[in-house]
């Protein structure tokens, strides 16, 4: 029996993890399910990759490789870049389109507009992306053997290990900090939270900034395992609603813990069943998941 | 030129039809559904597998007549409505969204990859048509072929809105409108969202069995997402809650979508073509979101129904 799943479903549960915060986010602070969340991802993903390139046709030496890494401080920086400007795309989002209809009162009414802003972000990045093929990483890496049939490149270790830290820095934040709290005031009571004196307009604002900027990391970690696509983001967008219901709404630590069992699954699939069926994965997750335990691994009872 | 129009007309009305599904499930009974396009696959491929030819290597092919293929795909899709329904509508309205979401995913990678039950990629071939005889004068064969489906459509419609005025059309309302005191009432939430969320399943399985007989061919890519978005996309335009607000939005989308369809071929050169059409759905996605936040009640807003007698 071969283990490599175990390293493949690691990597690729991380990415959905970082992806589902967001989803996890908006959900239990704005109390919809945004179908646009996938979109972050690609836009995140193609936008480093452009930025990337411009540092270094301007900085040639950065684009040289950090390490044993396969990539050079020029997809580092462009990264941190994308994140805050997709970060920034998310707030303007919910500023145009989810705050007039959140003050109207129609929640529902939001995830319709979001379906309809994923199909027309997922066409428009299809109409101005070059349609050749595009990686953020061309290297080939050398796998270094960890044990008996279990191999992984320094790039896998190093997005587990970013992944990692992302997840505890916000659950730190969440539980320790003033804005923390204030969010999980908002998404327990709004009204209340209002007359507390909490700045809910600002909490949500926090809320959109940090699920883009999360789904445009695990973009850009996607961009590194795979070939870029258009349709990369909407593609993971079941497997991001199946890691934040298994992991239980609202919880971060459980987006990712959700995410990682998502991609131990989705890896074992492929292992022993055929990667066709891998799409097929996340249905099943959620429908056992709302069959079984509809408040999820560490959800609270709704 | 007549050929033509009879064409997009009848798809037009195809369209129509699963919007009138859809405005059962979201537009009476607040049902959110994104996996329409799942549905309407399965009464698609139920009526094809019956109703075509045998096949080496492929289940299915039974030649069965067309009126068969129809009912079954009904059937099948309702059934399995029912079954994604009754996992998910005891609980809140967005893990029906999400689930119906990948039960449509799931559909999709069924279609793709179960060669023996769906043929896979290559999808279904010589699927019959009705009024076959015909088919050497394209004129007389599109045009009776419209007036079938619009016939079909007119008969969906006409249930509907008696449904819609019975009884059980009032409970359905009364449960989206204010489901805690339609349950004081001894009314069963569950089992009325069952009910609505299985007939209009298999309203749309009908339009895809329709949709299949209608081309003669039917492959995996006919069921993505953007159908499941073109057809909310006519419904909140042109007005959830009402039936005729519901065709009237299939019309004008598809009427939009042909005319761009049409000025793009004809002003861009080859090469601009995919980069354009990926600007049309552009178009109709802004076009959906705006109308949600500016006008949501659509060309035709749901009619009031309250009893002559008050106010």
């Amino acid at each position: 029996m071969s283990v490599q799943f175990l390293a493949d479903g690691l990597i690729a549960g991380a990415t959905i993890g970082l992806g589902a915060i967001g989803v996890t986010l908006t959900y239990s602070i704005l109390g919809f399910a945004n179908f646009a969340q996938g979109e972050f991802i690609s836009w995140g993903c193609y936008l480093a990759w452009g930025l990337a390139a411009a540092i270094a046709a301007l900085l040639p030496s950065s684009a040289d490789a950090i390490g044993a890494l396969s990539v050079g401080w020029n997809v580092v920086a462009a990264s941190l870049a994308a994140m805050v400007i997709i970060g920034v795309m998310a707030v303007a989002l919910d500023a145009i389109l989810f705050r007039p209809l959140r003050s109207r009162g129609a929640s529902i009414s939001a995830v319709i507009a979001s379906f309809g802003v994923s199909m027309a972000l997922r066409a428009l990045l299809e109409a101005v992306v070059p349609s050749r093929q595009a990686y953020l990483s061309t290297e080939l890496q050398i796998a270094i053997p960890l044990m008996k049939g279990l191999r992984v490149t320094p790039d896998q270790i190093m997005l587990l290990a970013v992944a990692l830290i992302l997840v505890c820095v916000l659950t730190l934040v969440i539980t320790r900090t003033d804005i923390g709290r204030s969010m999980r005031a908002v998404s327990e009571n709004p009204a209340l939270a209002r007359l507390a004196g909490i700045d809910v307009a600002h909490v949500i604002r926090v809320t959109w900034f940090v699920g883009g900027a999360l789904a445009c990391a695990a973009g850009v970690m996607l961009g590194l395992l795979v070939q870029i696509r258009p349709s990369m983001g909407a593609e993971l967008l079941l497997p991001l609603f199946a890691a934040s219901i298994l992991g239980g709404v609202g919880s971060v630590p459980g987006a990712l813990v959700g995410g990682l069992i998502i991609g131990l699954v989705e890896a074992a699939t492929v292992q022993w069943w055929g990667a066709q069926w891998r799409a097929a994965v996340a249905f099943f997750i959620v429908i056992a998941v709302l069959l079984l335990r509809p408040t999820g691994l560490f959800g609270r009872s709704p | 030129m007549i050929v033509y129009a009879s064409t997009v007309l009848t798809m037009a009305l195809i369209s129509g039809m699963m919007c009138l599904g859809l405005n059962l499930q979201w537009g009476k009974m607040g049902l959110f559904n994104v996996g329409v396009a799942g549905f309407v696959a399965i009464g698609a491929y139920t009526s094809a597998l019956l109703t075509s030819p045998p096949l080496q290597g492929r289940l299915g092919g039974y030649e069965w007549p067309i009126a068969a293929g129809w009912i079954c795909a009904m059937a099948a899709s309702g059934a399995a409505s029912a079954l994604v329904g009754a996992a998910t509508l005891r609980l809140k309205s967005d893990y029906l969204a999400i689930t119906t979401f990948g039960f449509a995913v799931l559909v999709q990678v069924v279609l793709r990859n179960a060669q023996h039950l769906t043929g896979g990629s290559f999808g279904i071939n010589f699927i019959p048509r009705p009024f076959q005889a015909l088919i050497d004068r394209p004129l007389s064969f599109g045009l009776i072929n419209l007036a079938l489906v619009g016939a079909l459509v007119i008969a969906v419609l006409t249930v509907l809105e008696t449904l819609a005025r019975s009884p059980w059309g009032r409970v359905v309302r009364a449960l989206r409108e204010d489901e805690r005191a339609a349950a004081a009432l001894g009314k069963s939430a569950l089992r009325y969202r069952l009910q609505a969320f299985s007939l209009g399943g298999a309203v749309m399985g009908l339009a895809g069995a329709l949709q299949a007989h209608m081309i003669g061919f039917i492959a995996p890519e006919n069921f993505q997402t953007e159908l499941t978005f073109q057809v909310w996309t006519m419904l909140i335009i042109g007005g959830s809650g009402n039936n005729v607000g519901a065709l009237l939005g299939a019309l004008l989308v598809t009427a939009i979508w042909s005319a761009t369809g049409f000025a793009t071929s004809w002003l861009l050169p080859p090469g601009a073509q995919a980069r354009a059409a990926a600007l049309r759905i552009v178009v109709i996605g802004v076009l959906l979101a705006a109308t949600v936040v500016l006008r949501p009640r659509g060309l035709k807003g749901e009619r009031l129904a309250v009893s002559r007698y008050i106010g």
